[in-house]
């Protein structure tokens, strides 16, 4: 079925009218669609209104009795905050009668005037709803108390890695090819790091190793996809099954033999910057982390305005929207393909090696546990962008970690249960429930002259 | 590098400016793809400042031509001379670079991007790092906007464009990047005829401001209006030359190769009961948009309607929605008083509906398919090509031999692939297929879109005897000339709204500014102002003529002032 002549809609437009001299009838020019673009659904509101519903119930009427402290400062600031200890019951209510409002403005908005609810929105409510589920979830605990400081930080860590896979996503499918590989460039990156700090004792060069480890990897995505147009889900998947084999058989065969000789990279340094690192909450965050890490910020913000404030980004993403129209104006379509690829892969490359330099000083088989894919998730819910997908990584990291606090506080929450929080978020992030996602136009298509 | 000189072409009073206008040799370009010959041995001068128009029809090989022109093509044999040197175009950047600029018939333009990242890409200017420019880019924009009044926003978006906006931005791209030759290919195919006339207003201007352009075309009328020199180009060779002041008839023919009749012989129509009736129609697309919009009209026996409207004004969805291929349909739709709304596809063709949708290579034919097999796609489980689950594959060949013979198909057999056939064999057999059983209802979409002339005429008389034979006759058509030819009765469709339904013999100007969305009676009196305005002897009567001569004027008066570097 063809459905062509579904957009724009030719009209006279600005021409011809008000240049004329005479007074011409107005050709219909009031009839402009007030959903233009993307139509309004009942896919929000109601997704919306569900968890208020939710919410109120267990957070709200069977929300825990006690009280939920959290601690704000920890031990090595330079000024102390006192811990926050907030009633769970009342709380509870309280934040879930706010989001059962927010669900019925939603709501409302979409019956009456047929509107999408404000932006802010959504946000608005995921943060509430966040802060009562753990107000809800600590509150219930043995022992109801966790560091606020200490959550977010390690969240921070647990997503570095996802932030620089959702990073290469963004760089690859911005230019127009499908990177589902970021598992194995993530994996080939920890692998390298792995080896070559061991081999040199040096662990800087291993982070250097994991970076060229990523681009090969993906060269081999760029060669298939873009020069022989091999279909790029199938380049991808098959890349991570390969590496995923090829790095478990090394580690078995050759790491295993002498693991003080070949795996053994010792950590990169924490650098702490004096001073701003004692700020509470916010300077763990910032000022006291790996090379890796404070190279997640830099990827993340010189990512971004590279492609969206600098002439190399126009062009990456006028080959990912429309190679053809690139091709017209003398832009060499497949030439920025395969290095935009070559280059996400050294961005994952770098994130991979987090695993074996910063989290634990070791390789282990498979120790990017999926990580890769949860990136490609992120990079879908952050739309594209980098700043977008570095806070959606952020969400995921956070679902992860709170996970673990959760089991050392004893809650009677199922680990299990939190265990799958990472994914309950993937599924709803790929759905597009969060809001208007569009991928670029061309991503995915090889694009083929003649 | 190219030198400037001063201009040989006709040019307005100030010619002490310096500008750089080129002359263009192609010279014995051939171009093969595979055994294919889509340019054989083609030689065009265009000199500086004409309008040189390659007329000929769909598949002759112009646009084949304009794209090695464009360095998008390497050409087999041949070269260019670009003011008397040959060069070689590697792509469109080195054609780019000697001021040779392309409008495409499917724009090149991002429609995520603004008017300024568009016009910017490839084009870029920086400042330090990299960093782009558009402070300079808008300047640029409004600078070629103001000089030939184009009225275009640097900062909108352009998917929030319409059509002819968007093609002004493709002219203004390539006027940044100081075309002195602009290649326009099918320009017109989808504007309205207002916008047309807008477009052969601003070629007129860009000529008077020095750039030539190549006019790609096989709409005669247009050609006849605004070239200086007219080449002709059939097969892929150049077949003749011929003036603009040529008539209609000689162009034609040299454009077929044989005499051709361009108006069609019909009798009138002998329109009887009302059998096929739309009432209160309503389709929502999947974005909640109602892409058809509460319409009603009747076709009688032995009647052709024909919808008229520019593309995308909800034509498509209202032949799927009759076909039972549109989901939210509301209203009704009634054939001999049978409800088709809800009814299945396959229901609704054995009620009698005959189809001959817009896209015949995506909707009309399996490609891979045989004649044959395209032939009875339809039917392929009925007697004879069926029975029970066996296919009867002698009678499928039958059939198609007796269609091929009958519909004029060109092949040399039944069983070579859909694929391989031109574009007016392949309409042959789509419209073989559809007219082959009895029928109660007719729709044609598009029934000539990429046909040649030939085909054309052929197709025009099958669709006029499907009428004489007695069945209501829908015609849907983005092509002025071809409802104007065909229809007893014309609907105009606008925005998925009816504007009116108009006797044949309606104005061409009445049906333009009713395609805008002007309701036939103000679309009669506003043209009826207009013609007392203009003088008759030009033959064209259009809304925009006289306004864009003044503001030639201004924009000529503007010129005079700015730089040219």
């Amino acid at each position: 079925m063809s459905t062509t002549a579904t957009s724009p809609v030719p009209g006279p437009g600005k021409s011809g009218q008000g240049k004329s001299g005479q007074a011409t009838p107005q050709p219909d020019t009031n009839h402009k669609p007030a959903q233009s673009g993307k139509p309004v659904t009942w896919k929000l509101p109601v997704t919306l209104a569900v968890l208020a519903v939710v919410a109120f119930i267990f957070f709200g009427l069977l929300g825990p009795q006690g009280s939920a402290k959290f601690g704000v400062s920890s031990g090595g600031d330079f000024f102390q905050l006192p811990a926050i200890e907030v009633p769970a019951f009342l709380s509870g209510i309280v934040l879930s009668v706010i989001l059962l409002v927010l669900a019925g403005y939603a709501l409302a908005l979409k019956a009456n005037r047929n509107r999408r609810p404000p932006r802010w929105l959504p946000a608005v409510f995921t943060v509430i709803f966040v802060v009562a589920f753990l107000i809800w979830v600590v509150g219930g605990a043995r022992t109801p108390s966790i560091s606020l400081a200490g959550l977010i930080a390690g969240s921070v860590t647990l997503a570095v890695p996802i932030v620089f896979g959702s990073l290469s996503g963004v760089l690859c499918e911005r230019a127009g090819v499908v990177n589902i590989a970021i598992e194995g460039q993530l994996l080939g990156g920890a692998f390298t790091a792995a080896l070559v700090a061991s081999l040199t004792h040096n662990p800087y060069a291993g982070l250097l190793a994991a970076a060229v480890a990523g681009a090969l990897v993906s060269m081999v995505l760029a060669l298939f996809s873009i020069k022989y147009v091999v279909n790029q889900i199938i380049v991808g998947v098959v890349l991570n099954v390969l590496v995923s084999g090829l790095t478990g058989f090394l580690f078995s065969t050759v790491m295993q033999s002498d693991k003080a000789k070949y795996n053994s990279p010792g950590r990169l340094p924490i650098i702490d910057i004096p001073v701003l690192s004692g700020i509470p909450v916010i300077g763990p965050i910032l000022f006291k982390q790996s090379v890796v890490g404070y190279l997640m910020y830099v990827a993340v913000i010189v990512i971004w305005i590279g492609l969206f404030k600098t002439k190399w980004g126009l062009r990456v993403r006028a080959v990912g929207e429309h190679p053809q129209a690139a091709d017209t104006l003398g832009i060499k379509v497949n030439a920025t393909r395969f290095w935009n690829v070559t280059l996400g892969g050294a961005v994952a490359g770098i994130g991979g090696s987090f695993f074996t330099l910063v989290a634990i000083d070791s390789f282990t088989k498979e120790i990017s546990g999926g990580r890769g894919f949860i990136a490609l998730a992120a990079m879908i819910l952050g739309r594209w962008n980098p700043i977008g997908a570095f806070f959606a990584a952020l969400l995921f990291g956070f679902a992860d970690n709170l996970q673990s606090i959760v089991t050392i506080i004893g809650t009677p929450v199922p680990s299990q249960f939190m265990a799958m929080l990472p994914y309950v978020v993937t599924v709803f992030a790929v759905a597009g429930l969060v809001g208007r996602s569009r991928p670029p136009a061309a991503d995915g298509i090889p694009y083929v002259k003649g | 590098m190219l030198r400037p000189y001063v201009p040989s072409g006709p040019r307005d009073s100030d010619t002490s400016r310096l500008v750089r206008v080129l002359k263009l040799e192609l010279k014995g370009i051939t171009k093969r793809f595979g055994s294919l010959v889509a340019n054989d041995h083609i030689d065009v001068v265009v000199e500086p400042g004409q309008i040189h128009c390659l007329l000929g029809e769909n598949g002759a090989g112009k646009s084949t031509l304009m794209n090695v022109l464009y360095g998008l093509y390497e050409p087999t044999e041949g070269e260019i001379l670009v003011d008397g040197k040959p060069v070689t175009f590697r792509g469109p950047g080195d054609a780019m670079a000697a001021g040779i600029g392309m409008v495409h018939q499917h724009f090149m333009l991002i429609p995520v991007f603004t008017v300024a990242e568009n016009v910017a890409l490839g084009a870029e200017t920086t400042k330090a790092g990299g960093f782009l420019n558009l402070d300079d880019t808008r300047r640029k924009i409004k600078e070629i906007s103001d000089r030939y009044g184009f009225d275009v926003d640097p900062d909108a978006l352009i998917e929030d464009l319409p059509v002819g906006v968007q093609q002004r931005v493709e002219i203004i791209k390539a006027l940044v990047r100081d075309a002195k030759v602009l290649i326009l290919d099918e320009p017109t195919a989808v504007l309205t005829p207002q916008d047309t006339e807008e477009l052969l207003d601003i070629m007129r201007q860009l000529k008077s401001h020095g750039t030539s352009i190549v006019f790609i075309s096989h709409k005669l009328r247009e050609v006849k209006a605004v070239s200086d020199t007219i080449t002709v180009i059939r097969r892929g060779k150049v077949v003749g030359t011929a003036s603009p002041s040529s008539s209609t008839t000689e162009l034609a023919s040299m454009m077929v190769g044989r005499a051709v009749n361009l108006t069609l012989d019909k009798a009138p129509a002998n329109p009887q009961e009302r059998t096929f009736q739309v009432k209160d129609l309503t389709v929502i697309a999947p974005s909640g948009q109602h892409v058809v919009d509460n319409i009603s009209f009747d076709i009688a026996r032995g009647e052709i309607l024909a919808i008229a409207g520019v593309q995308g004004n909800g034509q498509t969805e209202l032949t799927e929605a009759i076909l039972g291929l549109q989901d939210r349909v509301h209203g009704s739709i009634l054939l001999d008083d049978e409800e088709l709304v809800g009814r299945s596809v396959k229901d609704v063709l054995n009620a009698g509906v005959g189809f001959v949708p817009e896209d015949r290579s995506l909707d009309g034919l399996i490609g891979t398919f045989s004649i044959a097999e395209n032939l009875i796609l339809d039917r392929y489980d009925q007697a004879p090509f069926a029975s029970g689950i066996s296919m009867n594959p002698a009678k499928v060949l039958e059939n198609a031999k007796t269609r091929i013979d009958e519909f004029d198909v060109r092949t040399p057999s039944g069983s070579l692939a859909a694929g391989t056939l031109s574009g007016g064999n392949q309409q042959k057999v789509v419209m073989a297929r559809e007219l082959s059983r009895p029928l109660r209802l007719f729709i044609a979409s598009q029934p000539t879109r990429g046909v040649d002339v030939g085909s054309i005429e052929f197709l025009h008389k099958r669709i006029v005897a499907e009428r004489d034979h007695g069945t209501p006759v829908m015609i849907v058509s983005t092509e002025l000339d071809e409802v104007m030819e065909l229809a007893d009765r014309i609907a105009v469709l606008y925005k998925g709204k009816l504007v009116g339904i108009v006797p044949a013999g309606t104005g061409r100007d009445v049906l333009g500014l009713m395609m805008a969305g002007l309701s036939p009676e103000s679309a009669h009196a506003d043209t009826a102002t207009k013609n007392q305005a203009t003088t008759p002897a030009d033959g064209r009567a259009t809304a925009a003529r006289p306004v864009q001569e003044s503001t030639s004027g201004a924009a000529g008066a503007n010129a005079v002032g700015e730089n040219n570097d």
